[in-house]
């Protein structure tokens, strides 16, 4: 589940499309600001935490050669006339450091950016097991967080990966490797400018995706044009409703109070199925199998 | 020269909005669009491009197939997955380390630069802009911001004004981090939603980690005025002036359609609100 800016109504979506379905893991991805949990009514328990290694230096081996700092690519460790000094926040923990040392003065420790968590009960009356990554306040390591998180996918579930907004690295990291996307968009200048972006990114890494309008009633229709020339399917429209959005400021997820909605999301599951299953064989017929 | 960023937790806040607004309203800025991840900023104010300068950002791991022998020391040594099996760079894990350069025997890896987006200076109908575009894929975006930054100062200096307004990216990770270092106010701006209370801790929690003064903004917050006065209370106890409150209005997104700022879209109730809001961040500014 990706869109290209936040605030488009994407974790609504993918909240309540885990809880209408069955069998179903949701990963929150966006672990710079996780907020799933907040619609699940989740009490979360912290199941790992995310280490990078940092180097630490032995002040009694170095001569202050330099050889580290100069290879060093993102000015993580300094060296001066009799002094050396590393700055965690910019190591990524790549280990070439202590590789190139002459002197063997370097080691690692394991320095935490962040942790893992899990509901610690399934979702009400649900088959949803939930899972979220939090990025500790001052680390930039986004990526390194979700890539640990999405271990815990299990395959014989339905996954969804709840990404975090942008089209940058951690977008990538949380989208790659998805049988399918699901775009949210909202029909408006920004919202349409920030679906094309994403849609770049996702053709990119080539997964099959399709489009959700959110607040469908709000602008005008050009995404649905859009949409209609390129061949993508519009999967679901979601029209702006005064109760969807009292019931988002509340942290309530809406399909525990429109029941009608469950079956839709049911059905959203099915139509990607046949669309996946139609592409699948798309591609053996190009294949001339 | 004074420097204010406009932020939010999440994105559709209203963040945008209020800054495109802002720029319209300060008479003497520059503007600085630090999200570079998906700016939307220029649709409003739609830039005219004066001059563009290429951004690298980190490098990448290069392999000579011809010399490779597929020894795999490479793989093995790569911290980041980011060596297939059949010895290939996947660019898009690769960190540019240069650890894999460095093992490999046959010296079959090379580190090149890779252009990673570029940054523009700009005319606006407000005043001079600094802006970018991060490439599909790229990370370094604090890096990008932090060049954002500069452009911005040395536009300000050149033009003689004395704002920077900076139009800060979603999150509170790196580029959030350089778009808010050194300035002398944000502006947060939330919705009264139990992710929104939730988000705005956080982001808060980044700007008194680096000790900037911050001002609150709750955009919406007539959709629930109960999370509304919590809000309110929260900056109560943690010492946050609330800048102001924004109803909910239909003025931003017809604004928007028109490409246009709400200030200059209607002189209607919501903005002179807005209005409201920009004298007390001035206020604040000053003082
Ligand atoms: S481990 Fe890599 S990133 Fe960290 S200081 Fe050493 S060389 Fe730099
Ligand atoms: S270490 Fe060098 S020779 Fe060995 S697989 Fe890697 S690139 Fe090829």
């Amino acid at each position: 589940m990706a869109s290209g800016k936040g605030g488009t109504g994407k974790t609504t979506v993918a909240v309540n499309f885990a809880l209408s379905i069955e069998d179903v893991q949701l990963f929150d991805c966006d672990v710079e600001e996780p907020d799933c949990h907040l619609f699940l009514g989740l009490d979360l328990e912290k199941i790992e935490d995310v280490n990078i290694l940092v180097p630490i230096v032995d002040r009694t081996k170095c001569d202050f050669c330099g050889k580290c700092s100069g290879f060093c690519q993102f000015n993580a460790i300094a060296v001066l006339p009799e002094d050396i000094l590393v700055f965690p926040a910019l190591c990524h923990g790549c280990g070439g450091c202590a590789l190139v040392c002459p002197k063997a003065a370097i080691v690692y420790k394991n320095r935490s950016i962040g942790i893992i968590e899990k509901a610690k009960e399934k979702a009400k009356g649900e088959n949803l097991e939930f899972y979220s990554g939090a990025l500790n306040i001052g680390e930039a390591l986004v990526s390194a967080v979700i890539k640990v998180l999405k271990k815990y996918a299990d395959e014989s579930k339905t996954v969804i990966f709840d990404a975090p907004p942008g089209t940058t690295c951690p977008v990538i990291t949380s989208v790659r490797g998805s049988d399918y996307c699901i775009l949210v968009a909202e029909p408006t200048l920004f919202g349409f400018h920030d679906l094309l972006l994403t849609i770049d990114v996702i053709k990119k890494l080539g997964i099959p995706f399709g489009i959700i309008i959110n607040r469908s009633d709000i602008g005008d229709d050009r995404v649905e044009k859009y949409c209609e020339t390129e061949g993508i399917p519009v999967l679901m429209k979601i029209r702006h409703d005064r109760e969807i959005a009292r019931l988002y400021s509340e942290g309530i997820p809406f399909v525990s109070r429109m029941p009608e909605w469950r079956e839709k999301f049911v059905q959203l599951l099915d139509k990607i199925r046949v669309q996946l299953a139609s592409e699948e064989a798309g591609n053996l017929k190009e294949a001339g199998t | 020269m004074k420097e204010l960023t406009v932020i939010s937790g999440k994105g559709g806040t209203g963040k945008t909005t209020i800054a495109a607004a802002f720029a319209s309203l300060a008479e003497s800025a520059v503007i600085a669009d630090c999200d570079v991840d998906a700016s939307d900023m220029h649709l409003i104010l739609k830039p005219e491009i004066i001059e563009t300068m290429d951004f690298t950002g980190l490098k990448v791991a290069s392999i000579d197939e011809i010399i490779c022998t597929g020894c795999g020391i490479c793989r093995d040594a790569c911290k980041f997955d980011a060596i297939s099996n059949d010895i290939r760079i996947d660019v898009y894990a690769c960190e540019g380390c240069g650890v894999c350069a460095y093992v490999c025997p046959e010296g079959a890896i090379s580190l090149i630069e890779r252009k990673a987006g570029y940054a523009c200076n700009s005319e606006t109908r407000f005043g001079p802009m600094a802006h970018a575009r991060l490439g599909i894929a790229e990370e370094a975006s604090g890096l990008l911001v932090a060049v954002v930054r500069e452009n911005a100062r040395k536009l300000a200096e050149k033009y003689d004004r004395n704002l920077v307004l900076i139009d800060g990216p979603p999150g509170t990770g790196c580029s959030l981090i350089a778009s808010i270092k050194g300035v002398d106010l944000v502006l947060a701006v939330t919705e009264p939603s139990v992710s929104g209370i939730h988000d705005l801790e956080r982001i808060l929690g980044v700007a008194s980690h680096f000790n900037i003064p911050a001002m609150v903004c709750i955009n919406k917050y007539d959709i629930n005025e109960k999370n509304s006065r919590v809000i309110e209370e929260y900056c109560k106890e943690h010492g946050i002036e609330l800048a102001g409150k924004l109803p909910y209005d239909d003025t931003p997104t017809k604004a928007m359609m028109q490409e246009m700022t709400v200030i200059e879209y209607s002189d209607g109730e919501f903005s002179k609100m807005v209005k409201g809001l920009w004298e007390n961040i001035k206020k604040k500014l000053d003082g």
